[in-house]
């Protein structure tokens, strides 16, 4: 079984990024569907945390729902990231749900970045942005990635041919790749082992 | 069953007055609460340990050591002492003393400490926190133990042929009990020592201090120190009462709203809900304690945390009287249905009496000091 984790930073009900993220996990369901694999899909919508991450930032301490939040990337074989663009970046969110996420939960684990915006003048956000947070926190960054700009739901080719293409590399990526699905929140050495560090 | 208070030391201004209390006026009040901690019947009195500001208790046994005197059955600990960036050696010195003037009445709680810039301060690295305790820790135990110590380390200077002066009180040391959130190399450490293990249980929810407890316990039997449900298990707790509890939740809401370590955060409801804190009427916090123990089993140190977030003395002074009147009603809940076979947190006297006990049975390992 394959467990694969939207999240997405919009802050409406219906925002473009959710609606980005549904596609790309449908169409990454319909390309392991080919190969007989079976998936569950699960939508982490930052804006359902948004105090709660908020509340971090200032008491160090995570509530329950962001503990679960935690987990449901723990459990994830793949990340579908996707943000809106402000003033030429990710959105302030995105970045803290990445922040509070710590240091260990993306390493090694498959990320297909993606993005929306008004236009697609804003599309290299993913290069210069969204890569470089994954970089730094040792995701695997899927080599397709994929952006929408507003005009792009409308417009009868174009999208649906890139987040094809995106699927379809991000789930060769997560099907080659073994992250880390333990929590060593309660691991410990024994203390011989300690004393001799 | 012991019960008492842990304080942080801090100087914080009444939200409510806009008053800060001078660091001079909070030393005193910590005297005043501690006596009065006494006055009602407590077990414990635990100071902070901290070297910035806006706490007061940089120099923990000076301040332990004057209640001290001013006390005389109330028993004495730290909440926690720095044992990353305190020499152990002046640690294993100050708490000697200490524990000679009180006739026995302090333990201590050894904690790392988790403000960054205090550790260069001490020429130390916070990065090596973990290491810093193990190894600071392996040579306080065996300061209190041994009579010539010879010790290399990588934290300190060699000691060739060193002799702690004063040596422990009755050749026993203090008992010692090692308190993190979060991490599970410390309560390893205490369960391989068989010390207590204490968690402060006031920030994260009761799911999390459920986890390292029982990591604890199942340590603590694996190296040797008897079955699990006989660790030494101490938590914090925290609220705020008043007869009425809507009265209570109105009165402690503005400390709690800019309180240095939450406020600005969750809203006190959803930071009741989350973590053990209790605001209400003293039955909600007579329950609520009691609770503790369906997470973590029968305990044996429930500490309150009741002086902090710029509440004026009287208040404090006032929640102390409410804790009082609580005392016979927890004492009673914490009792019942407690195996038999739960011991007590160790006290001097029990200590000794054990170690009496052992040497009559193991002579030679006594006497060479080999026992731990």
């Amino acid at each position: 079984m394959t467990e694969l984790l939207v999240v997405s930073s919009g802050t409406g009900p219906n925002s473009s990024s959710r609606l980005l993220g549904s596609r790309l996990a449908e169409a990454a369901q319909s390309v392991l569907a080919e190969r007989g694999e079976p998936v569950i899909v699960h939508h982490l919508e930052l804006r359902t945390i948004a105090s709660d991450l908020a509340n971090h930032l200032v008491t160090g301490v995570p509530s329950a729902k962001l503990e679960d939040a935690f987990a449901q990337v723990r459990a994830a074989d793949g990340v579908i990231a996707v943000t809106a663009v402000y003033n030429g970046s990710y959105t302030g969110l995105f970045k803290l749900f990445f922040d509070a996420l710590g240091r260990d939960l993306l390493r090694g684990r498959p990320v297909l970045p993606a993005a929306t915006g008004g236009t697609a003048r804003h599309s290299l956000v993913i290069e210069y942005a969204m890569v470089s947070l994954f970089y730094y926190l040792r995701a695997l960054v899927s080599s397709v990635p994929v952006f929408a700009a507003t005009a792009d739901w409308g417009a009868s080719v174009g999208l649906d041919a890139r987040i094809d293409e995106a699927a379809r590399a991000f789930v060769e990526l997560v099907l080659t790749s073994h992250p880390d699905k333990t929590d060593p929140s309660f691991d410990v050495s024994d203390f011989t082992t300690l004393l001799g560090g | 069953m012991q019960i008492g208070l842990f304080s942080v030391g801090d100087v914080t201004t009444d939200p409510t007055t806009g008053r800060t209390p001078s660091e001079h006026e909070r030393i005193k009040a910590t005297v005043a609460i501690a006596r009065k901690a006494e006055e009602i019947g407590l077990d414990v009195f635990a100071l902070g340990e901290h070297h910035n500001p806006p706490f007061h208790p940089s120099s923990p046994t000076t301040l332990l050591g004057y209640i001290a005197a001013q006390t005389s059955k109330i028993m004495l600990s730290t909440a926690t002492t720095l044992i990353t960036t305190n020499d152990p050696v002046k640690i294993a010195e100050d708490y000697s003393v200490l524990q000679h003037l009180a006739d026995g009445r302090v333990d201590l709680m050894l904690g790392r400490g988790n403000t960054g810039p205090v550790y260069p301060w001490f020429g130390k690295d916070i990065r090596d926190g973990i290491d810093l305790a193990i190894e600071n820790y392996a040579l306080l135990h065996r300061l209190w133990r041994e009579e010539v110590v010879d010790w290399e380390g990588r934290f300190r200077t060699p000691l060739h042929g060193f002799t702690l002066a004063p040596q422990p009180l009755d050749g026993v040391a203090p008992f010692v009990w090692h308190g993190s959130i979060r991490s599970p190399q410390i309560a390893e450490q205490a369960a391989y020592y068989g010390d207590g293990f204490f968690h402060n249980n006031i920030f994260w929810n009761m799911g999390h201090t459920k986890q390292m407890v029982h990591l604890y316990r199942r340590r603590f039997e694996f190296h040797g120190h008897g079955p699990a449900d006989t660790a030494i298990v101490g938590l914090g707790g925290q609220f705020f009462a008043r007869k009425n509890s809507q009265d209570a939740i109105n009165e402690f809401r503005p400390y709690f709203d800019v309180a240095p370590v939450y406020g600005h955060g969750p809203s006190l409801e959803e930071f009741m809900a989350e973590t053990p804190l209790t605001v209400g009427s003293p039955q909600q916090v007579l329950e609520r304690t009691l609770s503790f123990r369906d997470h973590v089993g029968h305990y044996q140190r429930q500490l309150f945390l009741l002086d902090h977030a710029g509440l004026p003395l009287k208040t404090v002074l006032e929640q102390l009287d409410i804790l009082g009147d609580l005392l016979p009603e927890l004492r009673k809940g914490f009792a019942e249905g407690r195996p038999a076979q739960v011991p007590d947190a160790p006290t001097h006297a029990s200590l000794v009496a054990a170690r009496d006990a052992a040497a009559i049975q193991e002579p030679e390992l006594v006497a060479t000091g080999a026992a731990r």
